[in-house]
């Protein structure tokens, strides 16, 4: 046996201290989530009250007053987002999935990779050119265009990702029957990859729910009910927004509040879309 | 995936309703390639006077003055790229160490465990991480900026009046927003080297350290120069944010610790009230600039990870 020599015990150090600099870097991770988490709910949960939830706003400098028009803009803006965007991701998907191993497939692929990774603040300026510019108006419709157009190429690749798990063999077995292919992937595909495109399309809606750059200058803010479709609406990010960066102290509690609530709806958003997932032990479901 | 050669070939003579379902679900898809078309059209169109009236100087041009409607987009550009910069230098390291650890240090469960809360930070609305950087992050680099000016003043970089909004403040929360894309890919790509490398590394006397900067470094660095790009591409569009720190002030300065501006931060704050059509075809400009530099990033990127994806299958 050789003695061990002063270049081992080196490389032990250099190890163990290698090691140790990757621990402290999980840890300032980890403790930035936890530290964020805490100090929004210490702050924002004690404004979080009924009154809050369900008041307008009270007039600039007047302490007091709630969010309950932001909520429902939120809800309206992502609602509508959802209707216009999840069906044509679900259907490019489809088309990717069951017919795209040609040229087409390649462009929407590509597409969709490029949509995906555009600032959302540019898709807000594609939204006011094609909205707000025609119609010479901020409103709830351009502000749900722009999420919309966020969402696509989301629920577009995830849903592709879970039709594809669906087995061969379950749409030969079906085929094999007599039934013709657009039934096939109609009420056999489709449903058996339902729970993925549902974890997709929730995955999707709470990350497009926190968007506010694309609102800016499409749905632009009130502080007052919306007035349908083509007029100026609240969103929750926004009222953070403009809440925060203003001088009022009372604003900046009723951030703090309107930021816990919009956590608490993107994390349990989060974390539905990932207990959607955990049954799917067996395989393919059903 | 490609569909086997199976019955689904022999599926016989092409019923009408299939083909119209084939043909509905490729209109769908269309729709997409329709949207980034029109994107880049339609950017292109509504920026046709800022570029008639500066031309390709508006690039490098310092001047931004709604006033006298001289428009320069070097400020912004500037602020942009010093910005995402300060963020990769953070996010970088952090996230390495942070994926190393997670992958080849950490036991399984608690790995996932941990990496499933990293990605959660990605899950929060940047708008909320723009409040704490107002809130939390702009007192602290007020706090330390005469600090850092005395001790490093000597470099042009830490110059300048203790505003706490800044390049800095704004380079340290972008680092907090991308680190989640770093940790996730790199420790998913690191997980992936062989287990017989790692094995005959250690076989041969290699401490474990050596084996992931021998072995797991090399292995991963397409993958984990695409985790970057990736992060990159999301620094750069950032928008809430940043606008929320940096200081919005559209000056080109060396110094960290000055208010600058950055490319979406200029959009999210004028836009809306932008009165002239030079002023509204001048900002979309810049969109239109930050649309194109994040393709070209974001491209690099699926480049890499694909190029790593396809050595580890």
């Amino acid at each position: 046996m050789t003695p061990p020599d002063a270049g081992l015990a080196r490389r032990r150090r250099t190890n163990a201290v290698m090691f140790g600099l990757a621990a402290v870097c999980t840890a300032v991770a980890l403790s930035v989530l936890f530290v964020l988490l805490a100090y929004i709910t210490w702050k924002g949960v004690s404004s979080l009250t009924w009154a809050f939830l369900s008041r307008l706003p009270r007039p600039v400098g007047e302490p007091g007053g709630g969010i309950a028009h932001a909520i429902v803009g939120t809800v309206k803006l992502v609602g509508l987002a959802a209707v216009l965007g999840v069906p044509v991701g679900v259907l490019g998907a489809t088309y990717l999935s069951e017919y795209g191993s040609n040229r087409f497939g390649f462009a929407i692929r590509y597409c969709a990779d490029v949509l995906n990774g555009i600032p959302s603040i540019v898709t807000g300026i594609f939204a006011f050119t094609v909205v707000v510019l025609p119609l010479k108006h901020f409103s709830a419709l351009a502000g749900s265009v722009a999420l919309a157009v966020i969402m696509i190429p989301l629920v577009l690749r995830s849903s592709e990702e879970f039709l594809r798990l669906v087995p061969v063999s379950v749409r030969e077995a079906a085929l094999a029957l007599g039934v013709p292919r657009w039934k096939v992937i109609a009420r056999v595909v489709l449903p058996t990859a339902s729970r993925g495109i549902m974890t997709g399309s929730l995955l999707a809606v709470s990350r497009v729910a926190g968007e506010t750059a694309p609102l800016v200058f499409t749905a632009f803010g009130a502080r007052h009910w919306d007035q349908g479709w083509l007029q100026p609406i609240a969103a929750l990010p926004l009222v953070i927004y403009s809440y925060a960066i203003s001088p009022y102290e009372d604003w900046h509690r009723q951030a703090w509040a309107a930021a816990f609530l919009l956590l608490i709806v993107v994390l349990a958003g989060n974390l539905a879309a990932r207990a959607l997932m955990q049954p799917r032990q067996e395989g393919t479901g059903s | 995936m490609r569909m086997s050669p199976s019955v689904l070939a022999l599926a016989g003579p092409r019923w009408g309703a299939d083909d119209a379902f084939r043909r509905m679900t490729l209109a769908f898809g269309l729709v997409i390639v329709g949207l980034a078309v029109a994107m880049g059209g339609t950017m292109a169109v509504n920026s046709r006077l800022a570029w008639r009236a500066f031309g390709l100087p508006f690039i490098w041009t310092s001047t931004w003055d709604p006033v006298a409607e001289v428009f320069g987009a070097w400020p912004f550009i500037w602020g942009t790229l010093v910005s995402s910069a300060l963020a990769l230098s953070v996010a970088v390291p952090l996230g390495l160490g942070t994926a190393v650890f997670l992958a080849e240090v950490a036991p399984r469960r608690l790995s996932d465990a941990a990496s499933f809360a990293i990605e959660l930070l990605a899950a929060i609305p940047t708008v909320i991480m723009g409040l704490m950087g107002i809130f939390i992050l702009v007192p602290l680099v007020r706090w330390a900026e005469p600090w850092l000016a005395r001790t490093l003043g000597f470099l042009p970089f830490f110059r300048g009046a203790p505003y706490g909004v800044g390049m800095l403040t704004a380079g340290l929360l972008l680092a907090f927003i991308i680190l989640p894309y770093i940790v996730s890919i790199t420790r998913e790509i690191m997980l992936t080297v062989p287990r017989s490398l790692r094995e005959a590394a250690l076989g041969l006397g290699a401490t474990k350290w050596e084996v992931v900067r021998l072995v797991v470094f090399p292995y991963a660095r397409s993958g984990v120069t695409g985790a970057v790009f990736l992060a990159l591409g999301r620094a750069l569009g950032e928008t809430m944010a940043v606008t929320m720190v940096i200081g919005n002030t559209p000056k080109v300065s060396l110094s960290l610790l000055e208010p600058g501006y950055s490319m979406a931060a200029v959009l999210a704050n004028e836009f809306a009230e932008a009165s002239s059509d030079l002023y509204v075809h001048s900002l979309v400009a810049i969109g239109l600039v930050l649309f194109g530099i994040t393709i070209v990033v974001n491209a690099i990127a699926r480049l890499m990870i694909h190029r790593a994806t396809v050595r580890a299958s």
